[in-house]
């Protein structure tokens, strides 16, 4: 799909082989001298590919797979089946120059180390990464100022607020400049403002530095705001790989419609029409499924004394809780044909 | 090598930072390394005196001057890596440690170092009171002086190598403890913790050539205490050599297992 891809990933899989143990004392004496067991699939043979500079949202339910997929990107994994490139490194090996050039931000383990403070870590930081002196500088002064860290710099972690130490870690995990950063959570458990600044910030991050970054989020206002293209993955398969935009057409069932009338109902049905999700003075709206979408409208406009109507598709947020909540056989992952074509 | 050094020296830095903040940890932790060696030193000064001022080619001042030399050599040596890996592998902070492009011993080192660093300002002090307490005389040939840096270097280094190692069983199980105790038991005879080696049976002598345990402790002190001969040094120090040598290479390859292992299992 992309030029010059960074991340190439094929067939990855994870298996986990977890212990089983049914409750009760018995049971826990029988496990001494036989041990069940269960696979358990994480990811299931995905592919795709991500080209330099792309934001891609990576999406799906907990448990779908998402963070075991980064974790292999980054390293923390071996797979137990097929292949992953990452600025041409293989990541499990994890080859120092390679280490040198990613990041991964968890959105709940810390790098900082938490009795010291912040800016002290930064200064560790620096060491590890061999970051030079006059790179150092103007990169702390940089990320201070886009993530407003000044007040915040010579306080000790551990008294920090769950945003103010999220910010720190985006900054301590970026010193180096990585030229691909996994974001798992970025956001994860922080208000409407902070969650905000951090999204900007990652737009800039990428845009300055033309950065390839995968994001994992739960609130679709991050992905809406920074991704184009999302992958979408379920019971560790992956289902959808494309626009955002086209994630409705692909998945949603159903349409918006919405109708102002001239002058009121006049006490006609409109469940003829479809489902009636809102209704106030003079404006109705529908939801109408896909297939029908072109009579329904059809109908409306001959029944009724239509001033304005407008056929949506439905917030993404709702795609998305439609797609998680299928179950995984009727949406098999799609033919990389198709999305090619996506 | 100058990259190293910017490295160890940024670790040092967070180590003596962290190490401020818990000041009364550390020494609590110090007050140990201060009392068991004493305990032993007035246990076998007491026997010492009971016997007619010596045993077993000890006097009464050769066991003040041994156990005054195991508390220093003890506290240059010591690690307490075993229980830090059972933590960072439970709280899940081994995986950003892997994510640092440097192997995470290295941080372990200098970590240990820096507190060594710190809590010698301390020992230093209680050395000289517990010399003066104890009316210790002690007059080392410039030689042992000399040899005993390298030596006690060779000690620190095959003893962290092997504890690092032995820290990763974690990596299978998180039920070490056991397996932790065990080790300092042994330890606690084979290395002259307890008493020195040449009071134990000959039988005990000579596996404690054997193991490990005597070139991590007691050689430096036999070596500080004028006991050793120059071809005992040799010897000596080959044997250490020999220990840092398979101690590394049973790191790396533990190492490697258990970071597969980790790798497997869910970081």
């Amino acid at each position: 799909m992309e030029q010059n891809p960074v991340i190439q990933i094929e067939e990855l899989s994870k298996v986990y082989t977890v212990n089983e143990r049914e409750a009760g004392l018995v049971a826990a004496m029988r496990s001494l001298v036989k041990r069940k067991t269960r696979d358990v699939n994480a990811v299931d043979a995905i592919s795709f590919s991500v080209g330099e500079g792309e934001i891609v949202g990576f999406l799906g339910p907990n448990g779908a797979g998402k963070t075991t997929t980064l974790k292999m990107l980054s390293g923390l994994l071996h797979p137990t089946g097929g292949s992953a490139t990452v600025l041409g490194f293989r990541p499990w090996e994890r080859n120092r120059d390679y280490l040198r050039r990613m990041t991964l931000v968890m959105g709940q383990r810390n790098q900082l180390v938490w009795d010291i403070p912040v800016i002290d870590t930064f200064e560790l930081n620096r060491a590890v990464y061999r970051i030079p002196e006059e790179q150092y500088r103007p990169v702390v002064e940089e990320l201070t100022e886009l993530l407003e860290l000044e007040p915040l710099l010579r306080k000790p972690t551990r008294n920090l607020s769950l945003g103010e130490r999220m910010k720190c870690e985006i900054a301590a995990a970026l010193l180096h400049r990585p030229s691909v950063l996994f974001l798992d959570e970025p956001t994860i458990g922080l208000d409407v403002t902070m969650q905000r600044r951090i999204r900007r910030f990652i737009t800039d991050y990428n845009q300055r530095t033309g950065a390839t970054v995968i994001l994992t989020s739960h609130y679709m206002a991050d992905v809406e705001a920074l991704c184009k293209r999302v992958i979408v993955i379920h019971h560790g398969k992956l289902l959808y790989d494309g626009e955002l935009t086209g994630l409705a057409d692909r998945f949603a069932p159903f349409k918006t419609v919405e109708v102002k009338l001239q002058n009121g109902l006049d006490g006609r049905p409109l469940a003829q029409y479809g489902e009636l999700m809102a209704h106030s003075e003079g404006r109705i709206t529908l939801r109408i499924p896909k297939v029908d979408t072109a009579a329904v409208t059809g109908r409306l406009l001959a029944d009724l004394d239509v001033a304005d109507l407008t056929v949506q598709d439905p917030p993404i947020e709702d795609v998305i809780e439609h797609v998680f909540s299928q179950s995984p056989s009727p949406l098999d992952a799609p033919d990389p044909q198709k999305i090619q074509s996506e | 090598m100058f990259a190293f050094y910017t490295i160890y020296k940024g670790y040092f830095r967070t180590a003596l930072i962290v190490q401020f903040q818990y000041r009364v940890a550390m020494l609590i932790w110090l007050l140990g390394g201060i009392i068991e060696p004493l305990m032993y030193l007035v246990v076998w000064r007491t026997v010492s005196e009971q016997q007619g001022g010596s045993v077993g080619g000890f006097d009464t001042n050769d066991f003040v001057v041994y156990f005054i030399a195991v508390m220093l050599v003890s506290h240059a040596t010591f690690t307490w890596i075993m229980w830090e890996y059972i933590y960072r592998i439970r709280m899940g902070l081994f995986s950003v440690m892997l994510l640092k492009p440097i192997h995470p011993i290295h941080s372990d080192i200098a970590d240990n170092i820096g507190y060594k660093f710190l809590t010698l300002t301390v020992m230093a002090p209680v050395t000289l009171l517990l010399a003066w307490f104890f009316d210790a005389s002690w007059r080392p040939a410039p030689w042992t002086l000399a040899a005993f840096v390298p030596v006690l270097i060779l000690a620190f280094l095959m003893r962290f190598y092997w504890e690092w190692s032995l820290a990763m069983v974690a990596f299978w199980t998180m039920r070490i403890d056991a397996m932790n105790q065990a080790y300092i038991v042994v330890g606690l005879f084979f290395s002259g913790r307890l008493a020195p080696l040449s009071l134990f049976p000959e039988i005990v002598q000579r596996a404690a050539d054997i193991l490990p345990f005597r070139w991590m402790l007691s050689f430096p002190v036999e070596l500080l205490l004028g006991r050793i001969t120059p071809r005992e040094l040799l010897i000596g120090i080959g044997a250490q050599l020999f220990w840092l040598l398979a101690g590394y290479l049973f790191m790396q390859l533990i190492y490697r297992a258990g970071i597969k292992r980790y790798a497997a299992f869910g970081a």
